[in-house]
């Protein structure tokens, strides 16, 4: 194995996020971000698969987003990733997994041999885990998701999948993408000169034409869903409450009983 | 040739038995079919020795079931269902496909989406015909179920969604409805998958079992200890019912994941949720609100849960719970006497 690539998203942070009353797509500007929690999973096997290597393993952060989303490359560099890529282009935006898929796949075609592709099982903000699959399908390499454990055996991956009812152990050969859970490791955090590093390294920013994409498929345009409405949601219930401070906490005891029916009114 | 049709979903086994959530499917599908005008209902189901599995996907409100019987298909794996499934997909061309947001569905579903080209809606919890257009309306919840948002699939298909498990009720079996069961002849050149199962180890924890529970006993950051968070597994066991925990209460190691309620774990709708300590996010909302009946403990009478509940009570946990454990136990103790 050469080349481990690790797909990694910017994901905002706040809860305060806005939506395009528009298009329904996400406003990624101006609000406060970091890498997607489960991809620091990702980047923290890849960096171990590398460290128990003989060989050298170069390790490729990979995104697609706006300017900004180079922040999260860094991130990816400070932990120990050799090398940062950013798909960024106008052209790209509002894309949904469909397009991004296609996008992520654009750029790898571009970047030649990848051995092995590692990204978070979802993201916080779309929640969709999608990506990772159509990725996989467009490669046509083999995918295994929700992978809690994984180990590389020569040319072979054996991975353990958390499905339900247990543990899955598979085999695959390589290359394959695999879309982890946060039980595969703790990421360790960055050191300062990780940090430097990351700092001072350059970035490789590649737009539509780079990449050799069909603008048909590529952004909103290229997006085979739209988002058509958002609402707020809105909830049917209100509480009848009863307050222990003023009524005592037996009082609050009998009411949780007789709402499970344990005990009979005045019980 | 194309056989154009209307509203497929496709069933769930393991092992030839049918998993629960593929009758949710069908009362989606039942509901969109009928809405459609005319349309039939479709199901696929692929495994092993599903003939009887069939049989109960009609009395579920199948009108007709497509099996892929196979000793190989008996588990699932991602290529060799995938491209059956496409093959059969292009033939066919149904204008809706629906899949349960499980861990097969929500990976098969991508691939096959990315290989026909089809937009796919992930983790839907609510789906409908818009009277005009005709075009299946996806509702999911998005960051962190902060919005519900709609979303269309105008030109490509089939129009495809993975639905949220127990975001709708089965329809109760009716033994008499009467279907159509196709064997579909299985390629063996589409058999072949290159991940294979080397091994399993159950561990029914992995699973859903709050999924299935109906009642669920679920605890959060204001429970403020371990400790107190441990309490709630001897409550659940003496009531009957089994343990949730918010996503605080999950990082904060108190419960494993598998017991995480909300959009970043599992959503249920339990007879009754109990939900102590627990503000009410909307990342937790999203996950329980659709219960049948609601009871919630918290110190602040302003906390967004009991904007979702039946009954609230305002207590400090640490008060509330070690006094309702001892009323529980005591019962227990007089009723085993």
């Amino acid at each position: 194995m050469k080349r481990i690539l690790v797909l990694v998203k910017q994901v905002p942070t706040s809860e305060s996020v806005r939506l395009n009353e528009e298009t329904g797509t996400m406003i990624r500007t101006g609000t406060d971000a970091a890498m997607n929690p489960l991809d620091l999973h990702a980047v923290e096997a890849a960096v171990r698969i590398a460290e128990a290597s003989d060989q050298a393993i170069a390790i490729t952060a990979l995104s697609m987003g706006p300017p900004q989303a180079a922040s999260a490359l860094r991130e990816a560099l400070s932990l120990g990733c050799d090398e940062g890529i950013l798909l960024s282009d106008p052209a790209f935006a509002g894309a949904d997994t469909w397009a991004t898929a296609y996008t992520l796949v654009r750029g790898i075609r571009t970047l030649g041999d990848v051995d092995l592709i590692l990204c978070g099982e979802r993201a916080t903000d779309g929640e969709t885990g999608q990506v990772g699959p159509m990725v996989a399908a467009m490669l046509e390499w083999p995918v295994l998701t929700y992978a809690s454990r994984l180990e590389v055996c020569g040319d072979e991956l054996q991975v353990g999948r958390a499905i339900e009812g247990g543990m899955e152990q598979a085999a695959c050969p390589l290359p394959a993408v695999v879309c982890v859970l946060r039980d595969l490791n703790d990421p360790r955090l960055p050191t300062l000169s990780g940090k430097i590093r990351a700092h001072e390294a350059a970035l490789r920013i590649l737009g539509a034409s780079d990449i050799e994409a069909d603008s048909a498929h590529l952004g909103l345009g290229g997006s085979p869903t739209r988002v058509v409405n958002v609402t707020y949601p809105s909830f049917r219930r209100r509480a009848e409450l009863l307050d222990a401070r003023q009524d005592g906490i037996e009082a609050a005891i009998v009411r949780m009983q007789r709402f499970l029916g344990i005990e009979e009114t005045g019980a | 040739m194309s056989r154009s049709s209307g509203v497929w979903v496709l069933g769930e086994q393991r092992n030839g038995t049918l998993h629960s959530v593929s009758h949710e499917l069908l009362a989606w599908g039942r509901s969109l079919a009928d809405d459609y005008s005319e349309s039939t209902l479709d199901c696929v189901l692929v495994g092993h020795g599903v003939r009887e599995g069939a049989e109960a996907l009609i009395h579920h409100g199948a009108d007709r079931v497509y099996c892929l019987d196979h000793p190989e298909l008996a588990i699932y794996r991602t290529d060799s269902y995938a491209a059956l499934l496409e093959a059969l997909l292009r033939d066919y061309d149904p204008d809706i496909l629906l899949a349960a947001a499980t861990t097969m569905g929500r990976t098969l579903l991508p691939v096959l989406a990315a290989r026909l080209h089809a937009g796919l809606t992930a983790d839907c919890t609510g789906l409908r015909i818009d009277p005009d257009s005709k075009l299946l309306l996806q509702t999911r919840p998005a960051i962190g179920g902060n919005v519900m948002a709609t979303i269309k699939t105008s030109y490509h298909r089939p129009q495809m969604a993975t639905v949220r498990p127990k975001s709708k009720r089965s329809l109760h079996a009716d033994p008499t409805r009467d279907g159509e069961i196709i064997s579909v002849p299985v390629d063996a050149s589409r058999l072949s998958s290159r991940v294979r199962r080397v091994g399993f180890a159950v561990d029914e924890t992995m699973g859903s079992p709050i999924q299935d529970a109906e009642l669920v006993i679920a605890g959060g950051r204001g429970l403020r200890t371990a400790k107190r968070f441990q309490t709630l597994f001897e409550i659940a066991e003496r009531l009957g019912g089994v343990v949730g925990a918010s996503r605080c209460a999950v990082d904060q190691g108190w419960a494993p994941y598998a017991h995480q309620v909300g959009l970043s774990g599992k959503s249920v709708s339990p007879a009754t949720y109990v939900a102590l300590g627990i503000s009410g996010s909307p990342n937790h909302l999203a996950g329980m609100s659709s219960s049948d009946r609601i009871i919630a403990v918290n110190s602040d009478p302003e906390a967004a849960i009991f904007q979702v509940a039946d009954v609230g009570i305002v207590a400090d946990l640490s008060e509330f719970l070690p006094s309702w454990l001892e009323r529980i136990q005591s019962l227990n103790g007089e009723r085993a006497s």
